[in-house]
């Protein structure tokens, strides 16, 4: 008889294990286009049977997942703290988790919301820890709390210190501008140029016809080969050359209506060269209002085929990508439309390379 | 027998009380209120109340039962999506679910990531946002499916944000995701959010929300853009009827109660009730009838328009002759919703107009409810009330209590 029980009580266990399994499966296999959703929807009534011992593996589980799969990870968790209650999270396991910086940024900060959902005192009291962390989005609530204590000291020489750490720990444009104003005002101005790493020396070719936004798709002849600089060039009106063109604009905001003129229906190149001291995972940060396209090593990282909606934004489009040892080599394809108004006179661009927690990356030479 | 009698009327009881208002401009995307709403509106009612949100949207409410379902979103990117759930008596938060946007979420500073209000049959919710996430729950708030547009497709985005909201038709949701780059109208299954049919649309950014036609027993959908109005079959997006001569991508179509379309194109053109394999046969264009912001709405013979000088005007959907017009307080980006004697519409500084429109000849101001904060969203109606909210509140405004 006890045998008898010893094996149902298995033999139920291993089914449940076998069916979560299923279900974590299923969301590390999540795909782009709806991939893996039918699985999921089948499977999902087997997270009603999950329990808080489940939580740990299934933050586990959005190490392995995509951002479909995180998002899927995330409705499990809250529908078993919704069946038993929002006291039932693991607090020391969801804790150790967050900072166990081998687990992924956006697991973490996921786990992080988790124990704010339940007890946001608890979450508060690890934000300082977060003042180096790889994940950008941890780090910044420690920023957070840093400029909210500088703000509030009133003695000059301990508030500037407050701003300068701020700032040195700050990699988010928002919270660089804010201590960079704090700091001037308290008389201690930023290069916020070379802060945040903004590439800001070009060489730039142009214009080539954009006739009927035609141009984006045309493949001109900078877009070949690698021999960018030495080749000769016909554009719109007849030969072209590379010139050099830099800014001084305080966010690395490149004016192409400088070296060409307040031109419509056109578009340039904007080439640069970048030392990098490794191979390494980076993250290409440009901002446009135009439409655009970057190429890295004359690879097509991304390209973007829209016009003046909105203002350019420093890191508008944050790109991962790969930087080799040595002398790598930036393309930008930037175009202007045809449209007359007021706000569609800009052509221009920013451009910087992070790394993947949002640092700077400064060419070495 | 009488068990039997008894048990139907409490499995129907739901939805004699409350008619539901189950997506953007109501149930039928018309922004007709199916009963009449008290103009005697107050914040300080005993059935009135407020309750504060977690992040910004100008998405609008959605009503479903004793339920009211909203959207929010919050964070330094916008990038935590809240979907949320109230109760329409009390006011009490019900549920809160949270995601992470996995689509681009920079808007334009006047709009946000919310900007899509959701969508429901009556049996699932489903939320939208500007990232092109999209998210089916049960009323519960148990997820049932969810997609990331822009992830499988990135470059599905407007740098000033997305708006369009989705809509239910045959077992199918349609998510218009339309802009510059890539230009897409989704039918996805509802049940587990797998591409049923995806059709390349115009490019251009384009915030218009689609909308339902009935015929029979079938519905047609209807996508607007800026080279005019396509309606296809929800089952595989097969093109059933175009217009072609142009329409805005602002303000919505809106059809009457006899299927006429009047659509924001050259000012509000009227258009005959559609027929597979015939053209657009058109009633009659009116130039001084151009909408603004908000979308036009529709009760009986009259159409509604508020344009940008904020002067809300009536027309005849029979002629498209003008009954009337009436300067109200602008600016306005919402919205009117109606019933059969009143209209309804938020301010952007969110002063509440309710205007009698009785009469053919002429309309009045009846009542302002001031809620001094801004307020972007079309209002929804149910249980004799309004619901609406702003980026930090949400309200429900009910019949002043009699003394």
């Amino acid at each position: 008889m006890k045998n008898s029980l010893s094996i149902f009580v298995f033999v139920i266990i291993n089914s449940c294990l076998m069916a979560n399994n299923d279900i974590y499966d299923a969301i590390t296999q999540v795909g782009p286009k709806g991939a893996g959703n039918d699985k999921l929807v089948k499977n999902w009534h087997l997270v009603d049977s999950m329990s808080s011992s489940d939580i740990p593996r299934l933050l586990k589980i959005m190490n392995q997942a995509n951002n479909l799969g995180d998002n899927w990870a995330r409705a499990a968790v809250f529908q078993i703290l919704e069946n038993a209650g929002k006291e039932v999270l693991p607090k020391d396991e969801t804790i150790a988790f967050i900072k166990d910086q081998n687990n992924q940024g956006s697991s973490r900060r996921a786990a992080y919301e988790f124990i704010n959902y339940v007890s946001p005192q608890v979450a508060q009291s690890l934000v300082s820890a977060f003042i180096d962390d790889p994940e950008p989005t941890l780090r910044r609530e420690a920023v957070e709390l840093l400029l909210t204590q500088a703000d509030n000291l009133v003695i000059k020489e301990q508030a500037i210190e407050a701003y300068e750490y701020a700032l040195e720990k700050a990699r988010d444009v928002d919270q660089i501008e804010s201590a960079s104003k704090s700091l001037d005002e308290l008389g201690k101005p930023i290069n916020i140029t070379e802060r945040m790493g903004f590439l800001t020396g070009w060489q730039v070719i142009g214009p080539f016809d954009n006739s009927s936004r035609g141009g984006f798709n045309e493949i001109y002849s900078p877009e070949i080969g690698s021999d960018f600089l030495k080749k000769a060039h016909t554009g719109k009106n007849g030969s072209v050359q590379w010139q050099t063109f830099s800014t001084t604009d305080r966010l690395g905001l490149l004016d192409l209506n400088q070296p060409f003129g307040h031109i419509k229906e056109v578009l340039c190149y904007a080439y640069s060269e970048f030392e990098s001291s490794l191979d390494q995972r980076v993250q290409f940060r440009i901002g446009s209002k135009n439409a655009w396209k970057l190429w890295i090593n004359q690879e097509l990282v991304f390209a973007r085929d829209e016009y003046h909606r909105g203002a350019t934004r420093v890191d508008q489009f944050i790109l991962d990508g790969n930087l080799k040892k040595g002398k790598n080599q930036i393309l930008v394809k930037v175009c202007q439309n045809e449209q007359t108004e007021s706000w569609t006179k800009q052509w221009e661009f920013c451009f910087r390379i992070t790394d993947l927690s949002g640092s700077p990356i400064k060419t070495i030479n | 027998m009488k068990a039997f009698f008894f048990y139907s009327i409490i499995q129907i009881l739901p939805f004699i009380v409350f008619a539901d208002w189950l997506g953007f401009r109501g149930t039928h995307g018309n922004g007709l209120i199916s009963e009449e709403i008290p103009h005697e509106l107050s914040l300080n009612s005993h059935d009135s109340w407020e309750t504060t949100l977690p992040g910004r949207g100008l998405s609008s409410p959605v009503l479903v039962g004793d339920l009211v379902f909203l959207t929010s979103s919050s964070g330094s990117q916008q990038a935590d999506l809240h979907i949320l759930a109230f109760n329409t008596i009390t006011g009490k938060q019900v549920w809160e679910r949270t995601f992470k946007a996995t689509g681009r979420t920079i808007c334009h500073n006047k709009t946000c990531v919310a900007a899509s209000t959701m969508v429901s049959d009556g049996e699932v919710v489903v939320a939208q946002f500007s990232s092109n996430d999209i998210f089916c729950l049960d009323l519960k708030g148990n997820l049932i499916w969810l997609r990331g547009l822009t992830y499988d497709y990135p470059n599905i985005a407007n740098g000033l944000g997305m708006s369009s909201s989705p809509l239910i038709a045959s077992g199918v949701l349609v998510a218009q995701v339309e802009n510059d780059a890539n230009s897409f109208t989704f039918g996805l299954n509802l049940h587990n959010g797998t591409t049923l049919w995806k059709k390349n649309r115009p490019k251009g950014a384009n915030w218009t929300s689609p909308v339902v036609l009935a015929k029979g027993s079938t519905k047609w959908i209807g996508l607007q853009s800026k080279e005019g109005l396509a309606f296809l079959d929800p089952s595989n997006g097969e093109i059933l009827w175009n217009y072609n001569d142009g329409a805005s991508t602002i303000p919505s179509t809106v059809i009457s109660s006899e299927n006429v379309l009047l659509i924001p194109s050259n000012g509000l053109t009227a258009v005959e009730e559609p027929v597979k394999g015939k053209g657009p046969e058109q009633r009659w264009r009116n130039n001084k009838l151009a909408p603004g912001t908000g979308s036009p709405t529709v009760c009986g013979n009259q159409v509604f328009v508020i344009n940008r000088a904020n002067v809300l005007t009536s027309a005849s959907v029979q002629t498209g002759e003008i009954n009337w017009r009436l300067r109200i307080k602008g600016p306005v980006s919402g919205s009117p919703i109606v019933t059969k004697n009143k209209l309804f519409v938020f301010n952007e500084d969110g002063l509440g107009q309710v205007i009698d429109i009785s009469q053919k000849t002429a309309a009045r101001v009846l009542k302002e409810i001031d809620l001094k904060d801004t307020i972007l969203c079309t209002p929804a109606a149910d249980q004799g009330a309004l619901f609406v909210r702003s980026d930090r509140k949400l309200w429900k405004i009910g019949q002043a209590t009699r003394n």
